[in-house]
């Protein structure tokens, strides 16, 4: 097989990788907007909120010390413990669950029937909060994310693509727990959706607020559950990326990498974020393989959007969003 | 009643001045994606400037004043800091940003204001000659890029032909500032430049580092900022690069760069323009004053660490500036435009570095008014993931001024006549 022919094979499984770690923050969006038709423009800043969260309480630091020890003049920083990874990332989960109780209770509980432009502006506005909250809780130094999580080339795919095509393939282990961890979430909340009286009447929310309140269905706790969910999904994807990355303040531009594979997917299907997020990842990739040599590489951020726009040109609702029809 | 009040705002005016004499603007970034970069560089700029105000009284009897303004690495929030403090009497700007550099330098050339940036911003600024208000002493990129290779030629016996070094950068102004020079080193000594950019903010870099899988080029260079470092040197050690063969820019060494990849990191360098660490005799001093008296900036805890270094470092060049600048003004109370004087003579040896507690530390150095770059000579580092420590591998090295002087000299020749600015110093 010819040598550039291998290469551009890697560059597609990697891009089909890669494209799972964008349909991660996707999915958050995507839960969301089905079940209240908020874009929810903090999501990317959920993330780092959850990313920090678990890391301060992993590394047993004390939050608000900075605040603390300018108001009180004490020396507090670490509480001198070490939290296992799964207790941590108990924890953290549970704090998303108490900001979704916070956020439906004194921001979305006093913008119900307000247009969505209204909607999508607290979400500007919670996400510039929620970033100065993470800084003033955490601080805005680097940290190392550490839950056990392999990284590194996965000597399996080497050494059998290597026997196989004369070429070892590189895939990072990261990415195949990645892939893994996105095939159970989309498969939980698939079933929660469908089977689960709590995923009917969310379902039945996103339809139309108006009948699901007429039966009975409770508004205020489907957005509490929802922004639940979408908490604890952009925690995975803040554990994911921290992972590589460390965590820091630019976690929250992930959501950059999420709009396009939202914009080809839709807005409403999670099946629709998975596929969106592997054909952005795999297509991007391919082009930096392919054409970025030839125009000076730095392909990815922007040809991302490209191939989306394409996509909606002939589906305006994305590959698997609803088409909306309003009838006058 | 009238006595006294006229006597109060007497008392006032007079008050006022000595309060707030010197004043040096800190255009910090504490928060946005850089942060972690911005926060202990600010801070080490400030906590020296609180040192000499707590210990010696200031500068000459002149305390200093360090008002921040938040930029977050933007360069229109930068330009706004400018605008929104340069009437306050400001001295030099030093705003830690190349973006932010390029916007300044002719603002500052008109307002007449010194802009001091060491080691980042317009690399030929170094020439005094056009660039009057603009000093980037003791080393800047093309320096640093020089400085890399001469490593190498050293690594490899004095010969690099037939290598293939890769350079992985940020794409924007900064990154792309070592390209000119590789490209004329290429030539020199026969290797073969790859560039590779990786975009804003650099969250994913998949395909730049499949690409040096690929390639294998014996050498990779970087010219990163921000969490472009820490993916990059990740991505690098998942590939199995040998990671002595990974050498960043002195931005793409501090702590904050290698702690993410833990293990990985090991044996990654960097070159530095200044030594790190505490080991210095101004930490007592620092600590007495400054630490234990509970006036340190931020939360206190960047102490030692590279870009606390380096904020420090650019203080004490400032201060030494504005030390010199009183000499020759006669006067504590100076102005911008004396300032400029100040940067223009200074001369920093290694007797007055060991005189401000800092032996060996950073180079010595001798301005004038036509060369604002300094002798450019930068040091390697190597980090030790066990000790998580860097530690340095060589004494300084000299650029190799034969192909660099010649860049320096076309490139502000170029804006000199696009800006119609007449040499000076003759």
């Amino acid at each position: 097989m010819p040598d550039q022919l291998l290469y551009a094979m890697e560059a597609g499984l990697n891009g089909l990788m890669a494209g799972v770690m964008y349909s991660l923050v996707a999915l958050g969006f995507v839960l969301i907007f089905k079940a209240s038709g908020i874009f929810n423009y903090a999501q990317g800043v959920l993330a780092l909120f959850a990313a920090l969260t678990l890391v301060g309480f992993q590394d047993g630091q004390v939050p608000f010390a900075h605040l603390i020890n300018a108001v009180f003049g004490t020396e507090l920083h670490h509480f001198g413990w070490r939290l296992p990874a799964i207790v941590a990332i108990a924890l953290a989960a549970g704090v998303m669950v108490l900001l979704a109780i916070v956020i439906e209770r004194y921001v979305l509980k006093h913008l119900v029937n307000q247009p969505p432009i209204i909607l999508f502006m607290a979400t500007i506005g919670m996400a510039y909060f929620l970033e100065g909250l993470g800084d003033i809780m955490w601080g805005a130094d680097i940290k190392t994310l550490d839950v056990g999580l392999p990284q590194g080339i996965n000597e399996t795919v080497e050494s059998v693509t290597g026997s196989l095509l004369g070429y070892g393939f590189f895939v990072d282990n990261l990415d195949i727990v990645a892939s893994v961890v996105a095939a159970l979430l989309v498969i939980s909340l698939t079933l929660f959706s469908q089977y689960s009286k709590q995923g009917r009447a969310l379902r039945a929310v996103a339809d139309d607020h108006q009948a699901a309140l007429s039966v009975g269905i409770s508004l205020r706790f489907i957005w509490v559950l929802v922004w639940s969910i979408a908490g604890f999904v952009a925690l995975v994807a803040g554990i994911m990326w921290g992972s590589k990355s460390g965590v820091q303040f630019s976690l929250s531009l992930i959501a950059l990498k999420a709009l396009p594979v939202l914009m080809l997917g839709g807005f409403t299907s999670i099946p629709g974020a998975i596929v969106g997020g592997l054909i952005i990842g795999m297509g991007e990739k391919l082009f930096e393989f392919f054409i970025g040599p030839m125009i000076g590489g730095a392909t990815e951020n922007w040809f991302a959007y490209v191939l989306a726009l394409l996509f909606l040109v002939f589906r305006p609702q994305g590959l698997f969003g609803e088409r909306i029809i309003e009838r006058v | 009643m009238r006595k006294t009040l006229t006597a109060l705002a007497l008392a006032l005016a007079a008050a006022t001045p000595a309060m707030a004499e010197l004043v040096v603007p800190n255009l910090s970034y504490r928060t946005g994606p850089y942060a972690p970069g911005g926060i202990p560089y600010a801070d080490g700029f400030n906590d020296y400037f609180t040192l000499l105000n707590e210990r010696d009284g200031g500068i000459g009897g002149e305390k200093v004043v360090t008002p921040e303004c938040e930029t977050a690495y933007n360069t229109e929030k930068g330009v706004e800091c400018y605008e929104a403090t340069k009437g306050s009497g400001a001295l030099v700007y030093n705003p830690l940003s190349t973006g932010i550099t390029y916007q300044l330098i002719p603002k500052v050339s008109a307002d007449k204001i010194p802009l001091y940036t060491p080691g980042y911003g317009r690399t030929s600024a170094a020439n005094g000659k056009v660039f009057e208000w603009v000093f980037n002493y003791p080393a800047n990129y093309w320096d640093a890029a020089s400085v890399a290779i001469k490593y190498l030629l050293d690594q490899n016996g004095g010969d690099l032909n037939g290598k293939k070094i890769a350079l992985v950068y940020h794409n924007s102004a900064y990154g792309k500032e070592p390209i000119r020079t590789l490209t004329e080193l290429s030539k020199k000594h026969g290797y073969t430049l790859i560039e590779i950019p990786v975009d804003h903010p650099g969250q994913e870099q998949k395909s730049q580092w499949l690409q040096i899988r690929r390639d294998k080029p014996d050498y990779v260079l970087m010219w990163g900022w921000g969490v472009m470092n820490a993916v990059a040197i990740q991505e690098a050690a998942n590939i199995k690069y040998p990671m002595e063969n990974f050498i960043g820019v002195w931005w793409s060494g501090s702590e904050n760069d290698v702690l993410p990849a833990g293990d990985g990191a090991n044996g990654y360098k960097s070159l530095a323009m200044h030594g790190t660490g505490m080991d210095y005799p101004v930490y007592a001093d620092l600590k007495q004053y400054v630490y234990d008296a509970g006036k340190a900036s931020g939360a206190g805890d960047q102490v030692g660490s590279v870009l606390y270094s380096r904020g420090m470092y650019a203080a004490l060049v400032i201060s030494e500036a504005i030390r010199k600048a009183q000499e020759l003004a006669g006067t504590s109370a100076i102005n911008a435009v004396q300032l400029r004087d100040g940067f223009e003579q200074l001369e920093i040896t290694q007797e007055r570095m060991t005189e401000l507690g800092l032996p060996n530390f950073g180079q010595a150095f001798k301005a004038s008014c036509e060369d604002h770059g300094g002798p450019g000579a930068a040091l390697i580092q190597q980090w030790d993931a066990a000790a998580k420590k860097w530690s340095l591998i060589t004494d300084f090295i000299a650029p190799d001024d034969e192909v660099l002087v010649p860049l320096v000299m076309e490139d502000s020749a170029a804006f000199a006549a696009e800006n119609n600015i007449a040499e000076r110093c003759n």
